[in-house]
This record gives C-alpha cells, sequence and structure tokens, in this order.
C-alpha cells in the first residue's frame, strides 16, 4: 500500500510548522505499516492534545483524538473491546509523562498489547514552549526564563522499571533505524514503547539556540550512539538508541479473557 | 538486480513548507530551494534513488518515482 493512501489528503498540508520533527514522525510510521502490508480497518490510532497528537486527525484509519494526557486509558478501553486490533498511541512527552506520567506507568506494568510512541521535543509546543519533564537542567523554557532547574525523566528507564516488554529510542535523524522499530513494535505482543527524540524548532530550538531543524537533526546524529557502542564508554553523555528490552510475558487481554472464562465455570 | 534507475522527483509545492531538510541530507546534492522555497531537483543525473529525501520529509511532499524495472 502507498503511504498516501492512509492519509487524510485533505488536511494537508499539515498544521505542524515548517522542519517538524512529528511530520517525520508521521512519514515513518507510515512506512512501518506500508512494510507490515496493514489495512487502515485494523488499525486504531488514539492520542491525547499537543501538536504531537494533531498525528491522529493526518491518518485515515480509525482514530480517536481525546484529552491531553488520557491516550493511553482511551486505547486501554478500546483494546479491552476490540482485542483483534492494532492500538498505535502517539504522544507528547508533556502529554505521555507530565499529565499522563500515571497512565503511562500503569499500562507499562499491565502489559497491554499496544504501541506508545513518545514524540520527544523536550517541550510543550503546542502551548507555546513551557518546559516537560523531558526538557532537564539548563534548558530555556517560557516558564523558565533562567534556565530550568528540574531533571529530566529517561523515558527507556522509567519504561524499563514499569515494566514496559519492549523498549527503544531512535530519533527523527535515523529514519530508517526509526521505521524498522515501528514495525516491531507492532508485531511485539505487549506494551511496546518507542521513543523518537523530534525537533520543534519553534520553540526548543528558538529558545535554546538550537539553531534550524536540520541543525537539530545534526545534533541527533552526533549526541546519540547505538546501544552498547565503544563511543558510549568513551563518552557517557552520549544518548544511546536501539531495542533496550524485548520480552516476551503474558498480555493482558489474553489473562483477562482467562478470568473470564474462570468466572464463567459451571454456568 | 539491477540498479534502480529514476524516472522523476514529484514534489508536491502545495505541501512543502521550504524547511531544506532534503536538500541538506542528500549524499548527491541533487536538490534546491527554488526562488518560492520549495524544493526542486536540480541535478537529477546524480540522483541515485537512496530515497532519504523521501524518507525525512516532514510534510510528505517529495516522491522519488522509480523507472519500472524492464527484464
Ligand atoms: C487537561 C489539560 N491541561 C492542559 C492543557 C493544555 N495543553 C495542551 S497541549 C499541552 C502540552 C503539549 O506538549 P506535549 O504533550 O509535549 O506535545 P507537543 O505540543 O510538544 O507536541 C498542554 C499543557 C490541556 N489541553 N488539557
Ligand atoms: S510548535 Fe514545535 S512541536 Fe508544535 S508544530 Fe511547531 S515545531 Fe512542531
Ligand atoms: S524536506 Fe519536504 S518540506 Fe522540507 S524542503 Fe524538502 S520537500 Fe520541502
Ligand atoms: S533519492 Fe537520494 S540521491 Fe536522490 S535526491 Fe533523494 S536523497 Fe538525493
Amino acid at each position: 500500500m502507498a503511504i498516501k493512501d492512509y492519509l487524510r489528503e485533505r488536511f494537508f498540508p499539515h498544521l505542524w510548522c515548517s522542519g517538524c520533527g512529528h511530520g517525520i514522525v508521521l512519514n515513518s510510521l507510515l512506512r512501518a505499516l506500508a512494510d507490515l502490508g496493514m489495512s487502515k480497518n485494523e488499525i486504531v490510532m488514539v492520542s491525547g492534545i499537543g501538536c504531537s497528537s494533531r498525528i491522529s486527525g493526518y491518518v485515515d484509519f480509525h482514530t480517536l483524538h481525546t484529552i491531553h494526557g488520557r491516550a493511553l486509558a482511551f486505547a486501554t478501553g478500546v483494546k479491552l473491546s476490540r482485542p483483534e486490533l492494532n492500538l498505535l498511541v502517539p504522544m507528547g512527552d508533556g502529554d505521555a509523562l507530565a499529565i499522563g506520567g500515571n497512565h503511562f506507568i500503569h499500562a507499562a506494568r499491565r502489559n497491554i498489547d499496544l504501541t506508545a510512541i513518545v514524540m520527544n521535543n523536550r517541550i510543550y509546543g503546542m502551548t507555546g514552549g513551557q518546559y516537560s519533564p523531558l526538557s532537564g537542567q539548563g534548558i530555556m523554557a517560557t516558564t523558565a526564563p533562567y534556565s530550568n532547574i528540574d531533571y529530566d525523566f529517561d523515558t527507556v528507564e522509567l519504561a524499563k522499571a514499569a515494566g514496559a516488554t519492549f523498549v527503544a529510542r531512535s530519533t527523527t535523524y535515523h529514519t530508517q533505524q526509526m521505521t524498522k522499530m515501528f514495525r516491531q513494535a507492532i508485531l511485539h505482543e505487549g506494551f511496546a514503547m518507542v521513543e523518537i527524540l523530534s525537533q520543534c524548532p519553534t520553540y526548543f530550538g528558538r529558545k535554546n539556540r538550537a539553531g534550524s531543524a536540520i541543525d537539530m537533526m545534526e545534533s541527533y546524529k552526533e549526541n546519540t550512539t547505538p546501544i552498547g557502542s565503544k563511543s558510549k564508554m568513551e563518552n557517557p553523555d552520549l544518548i544511546e538508541r536501539g531495542i533496550f528490552v524485548q520480552k516476551e510475558v503474558p498480555e493482558y487481554c489474553n489473562e483477562y479473557d482467562k478470568i473470564i472464562e474462570k468466572a464463567m465455570k459451571g454456568r | 538486480m539491477a540498479k534502480p534507475k529514476l524516472k522523476e522527483h514529484i514534489i508536491n509545492s502545495e505541501w512543502c513548507k521550504g524547511c531544506g531538510i532534503c536538500v541538506h541530507f542528500c549524499p548527491k546534492n541533487v536538490l534546491e530551494m527554488d526562488d518560492e522555497d520549495s524544493a526542486l531537483a536540480a541535478r537529477p543525473t546524480d540522483c541515485i534513488c537512496c530515497k532519504l529525501c523521501e524518507i525525512r520529509c516532514p510534510d510528505l511532499a517529495i516522491e522519488v518515482i522509480l523507472e519500472k524495472e524492464t527484464e
């Protein structure tokens, strides 16, 4: 299937800014779905609120554009009632890990079969550049005009600790790796979390003198490295890319079915 | 297998926002920005059909079309 067939072309050109990484995430995700030969009718995309969450408006699947931070809660409901469908849950870093942090850890803990995508631009894009729990110390934001003093979460470590059974990270520079990860995450049975470092040139870029979208993508190339590489040992500040966790653990909907069977015994 | 052969670049100037990502990351310097800040295939004969421009475009505005492989 050509990736254009997955789009709601009537909403294009999309509303994201020039060079916004979220468009590259959309591009790579559609390629992964095309590679897997998936039909539109077997996919449900659930998003919350944010620039990133706008993604659900642009794809011609079953889509729910819900409320800020609650995408995983809505997706859990859809998955439990229609477990045969494939759930994709793209979220911004604020959406996933500030207001939605609790839903994030508990969806991971339950190991419900869905694909959570954290489109991490380290800032609240939609509302004008406030810091997020992924901004980190020293970052400039509208709500941190003298620089941020909060430590940031490591999304990968958080997902691992919460029990996610597939955990991966890449960037908008590494599009081929991103597409491959999406394919693997979608095929994984259980809670899959893929974090993509995604540039917001408009707020994060301007406030932090990070340059253009191109400069920010160049910095993803320079500041990241494959998991366990030699350069990571020499420079611990490098951010690792790759698949951190991939394991088989009983999945929530299957376990739920077993409980129903148990409860119905003899009736 | 035969090398992929370029037919054309289709650039949707209605969708292109002129970010320059395709121009900057093209390994063969095939693309340029035109006067209207839209991408343009200036040196198509240099294209190696890697499709990196198409894959990285945040606006899904550029497509690399290959010549149908003739036996
Ligand atoms: C309950 C609620 N609280 C706050 C908001 C305001 N709000 C909208 S989007 C957003 C954050 C967006 O940042 P992020 O999730 O990181 O996505 P981005 O826009 O950066 O892609 C906030 C705080 C809201 N819409 N609803
Ligand atoms: S404000 Fe930032 S995140 Fe939002 S569309 Fe613009 S570049 Fe993308
Ligand atoms: S990457 Fe896409 S939007 Fe950016 S200049 Fe090239 S064609 Fe235009
Ligand atoms: S296909 Fe590759 S070589 Fe050809 S224009 Fe695109 S990026 Fe350049």
